[in-house]
C-alpha cells in the first residue's frame, strides 16, 4: 500500500458533564436585573435540577474531546450501505442559517412568510419533477414516517372505494421498516421472495395479488443494490388486482434524472432528503421524508398543503379527504432548506451526474473486490454492492471481524448482516462523494484485510486496534443494558 | 461460524427447512432450533415466545429470536397448542446458543402427528444445508 490512511493519535478521556466541575464554577455572568422583583407563586417553587457547575473551558473541552472520538463523512469515507452517507456541502448549512430563514417563526401568518412558503412550494415542484410524480407533501419527518403516511393514503384510498383491504406484499429485499409501517396501519405484511437473480418475479406477484391485498411496497433499487427490472410488469399486475404500488425511494441516489417513477407504475414514493439530497444525518438527527403521489391520490395528502394562487402562497387546510396532519408546523424545515439549496446548487444535469457517479463507484468497488469477497449476485449493481464473508469461513473470519478491522484502516465500516437475504452480508455504498483515488485506497485496504484473514486471522478477531474503544461486547450490551448515566 | 461438518445434528429429531426441530415425547412434543440456526444467528439476546394455550398451524410463526445480528421468526414444525414455554430463556437467552437441544423453546400438544411426514430426517436436513 502506498499510504495508510489511519494512524495512532492522542485521544483524551472525558467524563460525563455530571462527573465534572466544582461547586461555584460558572461559564457566564447573569446581568443584574433591571426590572422590579416579583414574588413567585410557592406552587412553582422547589428544589432545582441537579446541574453541574462548569466553567466555559470545561464545556468547550468536553465537546471538543467528544468530537475527536467521532467519525463522520467530513473525517473520511463512510460506505454505510443503504444510508447514502454522501458529503453535505457546507453552503447548504450556510443558507439554512441565513437569519431571514432560520428566524422565521412557524406561526407567522401566511402573508408574513411568503419567502418560506415559496421555498416549500418550489421544493415540492422539484421533488415532483425528480420522481415524475404529480404532488408532494413535505411534512413527514423521515423515511419510515413517509412510509407510514403512504400507508395511511393506501388505507384511505381503499376505504374511499368502499372496500378496506387487509394485506400488503413486501419483498424480502425491501427496507426493514416497510412491514412495520404497513402493520401500524393495520395491514398484514405478506413476504415476497425475490427471484434467483435478486429481483422480483412478476409470476410470484401474480400468484399473491388478490382482492384482500392493498398493494405492494417496493424498494427500488432494492436492498441488494439491484434495479427492479420487472417493476412495470409488477405494477401492472398489482393495479389490475385493484391495488396500489408504493415505492420506498430511500435509494433514489441511484436513479435521479434517470428513472421516471410514474412511468414505472409507482403511485406513491417517499424520498429521504437526508440521504439523496445531502443533508446531515446519522446519530439520530432530524431527517425529512417527503411523500410524492400521482394525481388521483393528491386529495389524500396531509394538510396543510402549500398552494399558490394569484395572491401569492398560502397554507390550505380545507381538504376533506386528507389523511390529516402528520407533523407539527412545516415538517423539519431546516432539512427542507438544505435539500432545496442542494437541488438549486446542483441543477438537473448535475443531479443526474451524481446518480451516474454513485452507480459507477459502486460497480467499480464490486468489480475490484469480487475476487477477494464472495459476490452473491454477480451482475451490474446500482448505488451499492453486497458481498458476503463466505470465502472467509474457512479461516473462521466473519463479516463482523472484517468490518471492525476496516476501522483500523481509517474507514467507517459498511452496513453488515443486511439485507437478510444474504448470509453475512457486507453492503457497501460509496456514493458519488469518493474520487477514484480514494476508492482505490479503500479497495487496497479491504484486500489487505482479506490477506490478513488468510494469514493472521487473530488480528481480525481482536480488531479494532487503533480506535479509542476496542471490540465492544455487543452481546452483554443487549442482554444487560445499562440505561442510566 | 461452524462448518457443516462441525454441526451437532442429533439423530431421531425431525427438522424443518426453517431450521427448527421437534421431538415427540409421549402425547406432547418439544420444539427448538437447530445448531445451525443458533450458529447463524450468533449470540441470542432476547427470546419472545407465545402464551400457553395459543394454537398454531404447521409452519406458522409462533415467536421470535433476537440476536446481535438480526431478529428471526420461529415457525412451529407441527400444528398444535402451546402447553409449556421454556421460562428459563427469558432471563438467560444464551442457553439456546450453549445447547439448542437441551434448551428447547416450547412444548406443544400436536394436533396431527401425520404432519411429521412433511419434516426432514437428519440426513435430509444435512442435504438441505449442503445445498
Amino acid at each position: 500500500m502506498k499510504t495508510v490512511l489511519a494512524t495512532g493519535g492522542l485521544i483524551l478521556n472525558e467524563p460525563l458533564l455530571w462527573e465534572k466541575g466544582k461547586r461555584g464554577r460558572r461559564g457566564m455572568d447573569v446581568p443584574a436585573s433591571d426590572v422590579p422583583a416579583a414574588k413567585i407563586d410557592p406552587e412553582f417553587m422547589g428544589v432545582g435540577p441537579d446541574f453541574p457547575d462548569l466553567s466555559e473551558v470545561d464545556i468547550v473541552r468536553h465537546y471538543t474531546r467528544l468530537s475527536q472520538w467521532n467519525f463522520g463523512v467530513d473525517t473520511g469515507m463512510y460506505p454505510l450501505g443503504s444510508c447514502t452517507m454522501k458529503y453535505n456541502p457546507k453552503i447548504n448549512d450556510k443558507i439554512a442559517a441565513t437569519p431571514e430563514i432560520a428566524a422565521s417563526h412557524p406561526m407567522l401568518p401566511d402573508r408574513l412568510c411568503q419567502g418560506t412558503l415559496k421555498i416549500m412550494y418550489e421544493l415540492q415542484g422539484y421533488l415532483a419533477t425528480i420522481t415524475g410524480l404529480d404532488a408532494v407533501s413535505l411534512q413527514p419527518a423521515a423515511g419510515a414516517h413517509g412510509e407510514l403516511t403512504g400507508m395511511l393514503i393506501f388505507s384511505a384510498y381503499h376505504k374511499g372505494r368502499g372496500a378496506a383491504r387487509t394485506k400488503i406484499l413486501i419483498p424480502d429485499t425491501a427496507h426493514g421498516t416497510n412491514p412495520a409501517s404497513a402493520a401500524l396501519c393495520g395491514l398484514h405484511p405478506v413476504p415476497v421472495q425475490s427471484g434467483p437473480d435478486g429481483i422480483l418475479d412478476p409470476e410470484v406477484i401474480a400468484r399473491l395479488m388478490d382482492q384482500e391485498t392493498a398493494g405492494i411496497m417496493v424498494t427500488n433499487p432494492n436492498t441488494l443494490g439491484l434495479f427492479e427490472e420487472n417493476i412495470k410488469e409488477v405494477s401492472r399486475i398489482v393495479h389490475a388486482g385493484g391495488g396500489l404500488v408504493y415505492g420506498d425511494g430511500a435509494n433514489m441516489n441511484a436513479i435521479m434524472g434517470v428513472a421516471d417513477l410514474k412511468k414505472c407504475g409507482l403511485d406513491i414514493v417517499h424520498l429521504n432528503l437526508h440521504k439523496t439530497f445531502s443533508t446531515p444525518h446519522g446519530g439520530g438527527g432530524p431527517g425529512a421524508g417527503p411523500v410524492c403521489v400521482v394525481d388521483h391520490l393528491k386529495k389524500y395528502l396531509p394538510v396543510p398543503r402549500v398552494v399558490k394562487d394569484d395572491k401569492g402562497y398560502r397554507l390550505e387546510y380545507n381538504r376533506p379527504d386528507s389523511v390529516g396532519r402528520v407533523h407539527a408546523f412545516h415538517g423539519n424545515f431546516g432539512i427542507l432548506i438544505r435539500a432545496y439549496s442542494y437541488i438549486r446548487c446542483m441543477g438537473a444535469e448535475n443531479l443526474k451526474k451524481a446518480s451516474q457517479l454513485a452507480v459507477l463507484n459502486a460497480n467499480y468497488i464490486k468489480e475490484k473486490l469480487k475476487g477477494d469477497l464472495h459476490l452473491p449476485y454477480d451482475r451490474p449493481c446500482m448505488h451499492e454492492c453486497v458481498f458476503s464473508d463466505q470465502k472467509q469461513h474457512e479461516f473462521k473470519v466473519s463479516t463482523l471481524d472484517m468490518a471492525k478491522r476496516l476501522m483500523d484502516f481509517g474507514y467507517h465500516p459498511p452496513t453488515i448482516y443486511f439485507p437478510l437475504v444474504v448470509s453475512g452480508a457486507i453492503m457497501i455504498e460509496p456514493t458519488e462523494t469518493e474520487s477514484k483515488d480514494d476508492l482505490d485506497l479503500f479497495i487496497e485496504a479491504f484486500k489487505e484485510i482479506v490477506r490478513e484473514a488468510r494469514e493472521n486471522p487473530e488480528i481480525l478477531h481482536e480488531a479494532p486496534h487503533l480506535c479509542k474503544v476496542k471490540r465492544l461486547d455487543e452481546t452483554a450490551a443487549a442482554r444487560h443494558p445499562c440505561l442510566t448515566g | 461460524m461452524k462448518e457443516i461438518n462441525e454441526l451437532n445434528l442429533p439423530e431421531g429429531l425431525h427438522y424443518t427447512k426453517d431450521h427448527e426441530w421437534v421431538r415427540v415425547d409421549g402425547d406432547t412434543a418439544i420444539v427448538g432450533i437447530s445448531d445451525y440456526a443458533q450458529d447463524q444467528l450468533g449470540d441470542i439476546v432476547y427470546v419472545e415466545m407465545p402464551e400457553v394455550g395459543n394454537e398454531f398451524s404447521q409452519g406458522e410463526e409462533f415467536g421470535t429470536l433476537e440476536s446481535v445480528k438480526a431478529v428471526s421468526e420461529t415457525y412451529l414444525p407441527l400444528s398444535g397448542e402451546i402447553v409449556e414455554v421454556n421460562e428459563a430463556l427469558a432471563d438467560a437467552p444464551e442457553l439456546v446458543n450453549k445447547d439448542p437441544y437441551e434448551n428447547w423453546l416450547v412444548r406443544i400438544k400436536p394436533a396431527d402427528l401425520s404432519e411429521l411426514s412433511a419434516l426432514l430426517s437428519v440426513d435430509e436436513y444435512l442435504d438441505l444445508l449442503n445445498g
